[in-house]
């Protein structure tokens, strides 16, 4: 009998294949048809763009472990990655480049490493770093390039209003939904993301893709998409039979703005969303209610950022509701 | 759609991969150690001494409460010493050490190998006949099993739950059982039936054996009240609570015992033993046990004395693999990993499983990234990252409050965790803290 020396630890003595790496390039994976149709209606400036974003998040990730922290970087998981790439697909793509490098710094530094870096921040860095951005600088974060099918330029594109806007400007000054609608691109082309806006947002059908891949790969669960969407849906129905002058109908909320890239990306970001389903239903919901009345009743044109941001707020309550417990109810 | 609990619980591969292999009687050791402390209770005392002769089935360590048992011989020899020896716990606990000389049983054992169907023990016969055998749950809980038979004042029992679900991946000894031993099973279970007074008996079996499913279907047409259901395959399927749910649908209350639900819950092997217990008057002084890994060349599915080394089951497989890194007591979810094989087989050992180097390292550990998964897999609906950061902090009131002793360390959180995160060890850690303090508040 040979005498080798034996690992002894306690059960459980096999493990499961996902890694946090696996879930971050999971999602990273599940945000390439979204770029892959930036790419096309706004050229090389999105490459551009979110290559600086990408990278100025890294590089502040790995600065501020390096030499503040002075732990171990781990720029190898891909969070910060996603970040750049989500903090990029929330600006317009001709963004001066020094905003998205201070808008990443944000993004890194305030909403993430300040808080103990991946699973400690309490609200979605690359939102931080968007809101930031369009505090300080909001005309640069709203003009957005009108989309030119492979656009090889990197400046003098031109520049317009989001549907969102033009709708919230129009009824503002007494205009009829309907009337400034036949304005708009149709609901077809916001489908595939012939429209303006930021350059991760437009294209309706390739969010939903990197969505379908992410329920595939179990990364999201359907609890918060479905509950933003539909919470969004109905409360803009509602407002749309009782007015549908002064209201647009549900489909266009839903194909415009930020709507998809939140509910799919952004609210389903692990770290700041609840954490079983009852509460990311209930966390849905306020998403879907928050971002229908900043968009209808308040100062800006979209609130889907905000209205994450505040919801975020609510996650340490929303992991006080418990699920159900096994053998609870029937206590004798 | 199969039968399943409803919340949680995880699929790791199944690696049966000894599946196929027959159950072999393994070669007679020359000597045995015999711990007497092999379930869950109050250790056994001896009564038998150093160079005294035994027979197979000689009772040589007497139960010492309500919930303990017996220990009988499983060979025939002389006791050479009772000593503190090495067992699979890690810990040197006292044993009789036997050497061995032929093969001698006691004239009482039927040998025979014909199935004897008529059961004409009495409920007390039965249930006196099993503490006597020395009987405990041999899915590897080993509880003595007359104490679950025994059916508390004011409560009744209306079903008997046999569990041939063999969750665990690897483990392959319920199946080969269930397989070879069906008919004499199923009598074990009619003698379990009348023991707890009960007309009706479902025998649960995870549908990756459909196999045993088909085979013991059709011999269950020939027993009354005996019906078979074939269940999802989704570890911790065996779990007691988990298998009572899937099958009738009650939930045990937290801090409860399934006859609370009416239900009174044994193992495959555990109606096995009874059946030769009762029938063929012969004590628990083997089982079967699967060697299984896959840097083995050869799986095997042995039928063992207990006290046997485990170094006898690797040898026989051909001996232990240079890559190998860890061996397992039982299997890979809620086994035991031993320090050393020079520990012997007891009642409680369904499996001995080897890993290679490279399997037995733990990952490295990362964040919480608050996914969440840990909760959606609790099969106890439970909260493993709060119970973990609650036992790091040492909060134990609200480890306590927070259900920490409801859960069943099936180790679905920690396997399925992305960062690694050790979130058994400590809930176990949580909750082995607060039952000190539970017992010190009922003092």
């Amino acid at each position: 009998m040979n005498k080798q020396i034996l690992t002894v630890s306690p059960s459980p003595h096999v493990y499961g294949k996902e890694s946090v790496k696996s879930i971050m390039y999971g999602v990273i994976i599940a945000m390439i048809p979204a770029f892959a149709v930036s790419l096309f209606y706004f050229g090389l400036s999105a490459l551009f763009v979110t290559l600086v974003a990408v990278i100025s998040c890294i590089a502040f990730e790995w600065l501020i472990q390096k030499f503040i922290l002075k732990n171990e970087p781990s720029i190898s998981d891909g969070s910060a990655i996603i970040t750049g790439m989500l903090l990029a697909f929330n600006v317009p793509s001709n963004l001066p480049i020094w905003m998205i490098v201070v808008g990443s710094l944000v993004a890194i530094g305030v909403a993430k490493m300040s808080f103990g870096g991946l699973g400690n921040n309490p609200f979605n860095p690359a939102l931080v770093g968007r809101v930031f951005l369009l505090i300080s600088f909001p005309v640069d974060m709203t003009s957005w390039p009108k989309p030119s099918v492979l656009n090889m330029n990197l400046v003098d594109v031109q520049t317009g209003a989001t549907p969102l806007a033009v709708i919230k400007e129009g009824v503002k000054n007494g205009q009829q939904v309907s009337d400034l609608l036949n304005t708009l691109p149709s609901y077809f082309e916001m489908f595939i993301g012939n429209i303006g806006g930021s350059l991760g947002e437009v294209s309706a059908i390739a969010l939903i893709i990197g969505g379908i891949y992410l329920l595939i790969k179990k990364i999201i669960t359907w609890h918060i998409p479905v509950s933003m969407l539909g919470t969004m849906v109905i409360f803009s129905g509602i407002l749309y039979l009782v007015n549908p002058d002064l209201y647009v109908d549900p489909l266009f909320h839903l194909l415009t703005g930020g709507a998809l890239l939140g509910a799919i990306f952004m609210a389903t970001d692990m770290v700041t969303s609840p954490m079983h389903p009852m509460s990311m239903i209930i966390f849905g919901v306020g998403i879907g209610l928050l971002t229908i009345l900043i968009r209808v009743f308040g100062a800006y044109p979209e609130g889907v950022s905000f209205a994450i941001l505040i919801m975020n707020a609510f996650v340490p309550l929303l992991n006080k509701i418990k699920p159900k417990r096994f053998g609870e109810t029937k206590k004798v | 759609m199969l039968k399943t609990f409803p919340k949680g619980g995880v699929h790791p591969p199944e690696n049966k991969i000894s599946k196929e292999r027959k159950i072999e009687e393994l070669q007679l050791p020359k000597t045995v150690t015999i711990p007497i402390s092999q379930h869950i209770g109050a250790p056994s005392t001896p009564i038998v001494n150093k160079g005294d002769k035994v027979k197979v089935g000689q009772l040589i360590a007497k139960s010492s409460g309500f919930v303990s048992t017996n220990i009988h011989s499983s060979v025939s020899g002389v006791v050479n010493k009772l000593e503190e020896m090495l067992d699979s716990s890690g810990y040197k606990r006292l044993s009789i050490v036997i050497d061995v000389e032929g093969d001698e049983w006691l004239d009482t054992i039927d040998r025979s190998k014909n199935i004897k169907k008529e059961v004409t023990a009495s409920q007390e016969e039965i249930i006196n006949k099993i503490l006597d055998s020395g009987i405990v749950g041999l899915g590897g809980a080993t509880f003595p099993s007359h104490v679950k038979l025994s059916i508390p004042k004011g409560k009744t029992a209306e079903y008997l739950i046999i569990n041939g679900v063999e969750c665990e991946p690897y483990l392959t000894s319920d199946h080969r059982l269930m397989l070879e031993k069906a008919d004499e099973m199923l009598v074990g279970i009619e003698i379990l039936m009348k023991a707890i007074n009960v007309n009706k008996a479902f025998i649960g079996i995870e549908n990756n054996k459909p196999d045993a499913i088909a085979h013991l279907i059709e011999k269950a047409k020939s027993y009354k009240g005996i019906e078979v259901h074939a269940l999802k395959v989704q570890y911790p399927q065996g779990g007691e609570k988990q298998l009572i749910k899937a099958l009738i649908n009650r939930e045990v209350p937290s801090g409860g015992l399934p006859v609370d639900v009416g239900a009174v819950v044994h193992n495959v092997g555990t109606a096995f033993a009874v059946y030769e217990a009762v029938q063929k008057n012969k004590p628990l002084f083997e089982r079967v046990v699967s060697v299984t890994g896959k840097n083995l060349n050869q799986t095997a599915n042995y039928l063992v004395r207990i006290g046997t080394s485990v170094n006898e089951l690797i040898e026989a497989v051909g001996g232990l693999p240079l890559d190998t890194g860890k061996v397992v007591n039982g299997g890979p979810m809620m086994g035991k990993a031993i320090g050393s094989t020079d520990v012997p087989v007891t009642k409680g050992t369904s499996g001995i499983l080897l890993f290679s180097e490279k399997e037995s390292k733990r990952k490295d550990v990362y964040n919480c990234i608050r996914c969440g998964k840990c909760v959606s897999v609790c099969p106890m609906g439970l909260e493993p990252f709060l119970l973990m950061t609650l036992s790091e902090k040492a909060i134990w009131d609200r480890v306590e409050s927070e259900k920490a002793m409801d859960c069943i360390e099936c180790g679905s959180c920690s396997y399925t965790c992305p960062s690694s995160r050790p979130l058994l060890d400590f809930i176990r850690l949580g909750k082995s803290s607060v039952l000190k303090i539970i017992r010190t508040r009922q003092k």
